[in-house]
């Protein structure tokens, strides 16, 4: 087995805020105080920072060194801002790097998004051939492959409606339908699996690993570990542009777990979230958790959880939607809870600023750590209020519980009460069939 | 901790897969032999500024082709009178040039029938100028499509002079139409042997629009007012083009400057082939072709330098 792609040195940097002065206003107005010798109007004050304006500018990949064998599945993890996405985009010759070099032998398709160019006035069918085309394959290819394509999405009464009549889940199957039926050399993979239905989801990794046991490359960015831990051979964790594990997925996603881990602090503020979703407009601004019991001894099983959420909406809303998912931290969803439920007059006329407040009664979860993810959309206004942070804060269940246990079981998510009894069979088995 | 693992596989059976390479490190350690030629692909941060990718958008000619019909079956389903639209637009414009520049302003028209006269222009017009706004918006109007795969940038603006070229045929009938009309009724039109040229001026305008919209497609990326300056700017263009008036109304002594508008000599070509007269002179198709060529050469040159890296600044 050869080396299929040889990442050497790459360092890319990405500037912050403005590029060059986006105005030609603003280039005429320095070339002409340049003309006449006086001082540029336009150069950054930021004398703090040895006066180059260095502090605009951030690097997200640094000097990373990489070589991926032929055959390889290579998880990539790490936090947002780490680095993941730009060297999948590095290597699929989406943006060019800073400096370095890579070499890649074979076709890559890259995935960084399912129906990438989808038209929504097409049909299926030529939203088929016509994103089978962007993602590098000829007509006669995708000719070839189209009942299969079809087949696969299970959208075949539909093929021919424009997809904009589509449900989203219909879109995206297929979306993933066309992405899976590529044939290249390498595969780069941007969570891409998170998809559909469940039952379409099955079947989306049944195909995954029907094609990394095809003996094709493949590079895959998640922050599912389930998905990396079962698919790939090799994983690596970056950690601001550099690779800091490289080694077997198990290893890797301890080490990143117990970075994930490192921060536990009862109130977090949210206004500079790391991991606010790109896009989002800023509507949290921090979220304080409250065990029942004592602060110090944290939160036990079946004890009871406050959570105050503060917010500050930049307009009135009024339809505000506000929910968060408890997580375990594989990144599986445990539950989801909303206002909405029990008290959605509480989203349609709050305040412009204020505090949810959220009590969970009796928090049934196994020990362990679990992390928080928030959201907020104004249904009215979605364009302009949509807000979300994944893993916004984190709590652990502590090995003990309120309840008058002897021990609490470890495996599971949920812990559920439960009472027994057992009746007494003996002597009843001559007159009924045993088992009945 | 243990059991959930155990869980979680079973999210994923039968997982049969090869177990990492020990010798997998971070550290890459050059081999002995590092060929270079064994690569297929290798990415730089920059590459030489005249190297295009020709045989890559050779590769993706398919796409070019599915994007061209994506524009023309997107069109023909938002709109209610569908392709009709391409008919209606140059008719109104002719027919209201005709009204304010021949009846009104009264300029003449070398005794071409005015509504023939500015159909020809409107119809030459069009195609440059639908070619250059379309193109002058590659990078912008595309991000979505470019951010997230790569293909040779090219085939992008390729497929709009394309799609534009086809709307520009269909606009063509329009005008073989009238003129035929007019021919027939013994208007003063004498179709010549220019007329064979068509397909090179053709070429040289979609060239001319491509290369002004790649060059302003590679500039948006910089200055974003650009764009605002485009769609002003071309309507400042028409009027410095043989659109709504001959050439022969140009003082003898500016001519030659007035040529080195490549258009100039495009749209008064394109009458000269029909209607057998124009001011036009050799020197002046040389000139706009000499210009052509140059902006071209200049465009490719700023769209090369910018379309690896234009992702980081959209």
């Amino acid at each position: 087995m050869g080396i299929v792609i040889k990442i050497e040195n790459v360092w890319k940097q990405y500037r912050l805020g403005v590029i060059g002065h986006q105005y030609l206003k603003h280039d005429v107005q320095s070339w002409w105080a340049r003309v006449r010798g006086k001082e540029d109007p336009n150069t950054p004050v930021d004398l703090g920072n040895n006066g180059n304006g260095s502090n605009r500018t951030m690097w997200a990949l640094r000097d990373l060194t990489l070589a991926i064998q032929e055959g390889e599945v290579l998880g990539i993890i790490g936090k947002n801002g780490a680095g993941k996405s730009t060297l999948l985009k590095v290597i699929s010759r989406v943006t060019a790097p800073t400096s370095g070099r890579i070499k890649i032998k074979g076709r890559v398709t890259s995935l960084l998004e399912v129906g990438t160019g989808f038209h929504p006035e097409l049909t299926g069918r030529e939203n088929v051939f016509l994103n089978g085309a962007i993602l590098g394959m000829r007509v006669n290819e995708v000719k070839r492959k189209f009942d299969e394509i079809v087949d696969f999405s299970g959208l075949e009464p539909f093929i021919d409606t424009p997809v904009k009549r589509y449900s989203s889940g219909m879109y995206v199957r297929l979306a993933f339908a066309v992405a899976a039926h590529l044939d290249s050399d390498i595969l780069i993979l941007d969570e891409v699996l998170a998809v559909g239905d469940a039952a379409f989801q099955t079947k989306s990794k049944q195909k995954m690993r029907g094609v990394t046991g095809q003996g094709r490359t493949v590079l895959f960015v998640s922050h599912n570990m389930p998905a990396i831990s079962s698919i790939c051979s090799r994983a690596i964790l970056l950690r601001r542009g550099e690779v800091c594990v490289d080694g077997t997925p198990e290893r890797t996603i301890e080490q990143y777990l117990a970075e994930a881990e490192e921060r536990e602090v009862p109130l977090v503020d949210l206004r500079d979230h790391p991991n606010r979703a790109e896009g989002s407009i800023p509507f949290f601004e921090s979220i304080e958790l409250r065990p029942g019991g004592k602060l110090n001894a944290g939160l036990l099983v079946g004890d009871s959880l406050e959570l105050r959420i503060r917010f500050r909406a930049a307009y009135r809303f009024s339809n505000m939607k506000i929910a968060f998912n408890i997580e375990d931290h594989f990144g599986g969803i445990v539950a989801r809870l909303s206002p909405l439920l029990r008290q959605p007059e509480l989203c349609l006329h709050a305040p412009k600023s204020g505090e949810f407040i959220c009590v969970i009664p009796s928090l049934n979860l196994t020990p362990g750590r679990y992390n928080i993810t928030l959201d907020a959309v104004d249904r009215d206004n979605r364009a302009n209020s949509k807000d979300l942070i994944e893993r916004a804060c984190s709590f652990e269940m502590k090995d003990a519980s309120v309840l008058d246990l002897p021990y609490i079981p470890k495996v599971g998510t949920i812990f559920l009460d439960s009472t027994w009894d057992v009746s007494s069979l003996d002597g009843k088995e001559e007159s009924s069939a045993p088992g009945s | 901790m243990v059991a959930k693992r155990v869980r979680m596989s079973d999210d994923f059976p039968n997982t049969t897969l090869p177990k990492p390479l020990e010798s997998s490190t971070a550290v890459w350690h050059a081999p002995e032999e590092d060929d270079d030629t064994q690569w297929t692909t290798v990415i730089e941060p920059h590459d030489p500024w005249y190297k295009i990718d020709l045989a890559g958008l050779w590769q993706y000619r398919d796409l070019i082709l599915l994007l061209v019909k994506r524009d023309f079956v997107a069109i023909y389903k938002q709109t209610v009178l569908g392709p009709l639209w391409f008919f209606l637009t140059p008719l109104f414009t002719t027919v209201v040039f005709t009204i304010v520049f021949g009846r009104i302003a009264r300029i003449p028209t070398d005794g071409i029938p005015p509504f023939l006269f500015y159909l020809s222009g409107t119809v030459c017009w069009g195609y440059f100028s639908g070619c250059l706004l379309e193109t002058s918006n590659t990078f912008v109007s595309n991000a979505h499509i470019l951010g997230k795969v790569y293909f040779p940038r090219l085939a992008i603006p390729i497929g709009v002079v394309i799609s534009h070229g086809l709307k520009f045929s269909i606009q063509f009938i329009l005008f073989l139409c009238f003129f035929g009309y007019f021919y027939v009724i013994g208007a003063s039109v004498s179709p010549n042997l220019w007329a064979l040229a068509l397909p090179l001026v053709v070429i040289q305008m979609a060239v001319l629009g491509l290369a002004g919209g790649i060059l302003v497609s590679s500039m948006t990326t910089k200055y974003r007012d650009l764009s605002h300056l485009v769609s002003f700017g071309i309507q400042l263009w028409m009027y410095a083009t043989p659109v709504v008036y001959p050439l022969s109304q140009i003082p003898d002594q500016y001519r030659n400057w007035y040529a080195l508008n490549p258009m100039a000599a495009i749209v008064e070509l394109f009458r000269l082939g029909f209607t057998g007269t124009s001011a036009l002179e050799p020197v002046h198709m040389i000139t706009s072709v000499v210009v052509t060529v140059a902006l071209f050469a200049w465009g490719l040159v700023m769209f090369s330098r910018v379309e690896r890296t234009f992702m980081d600044t959209v």
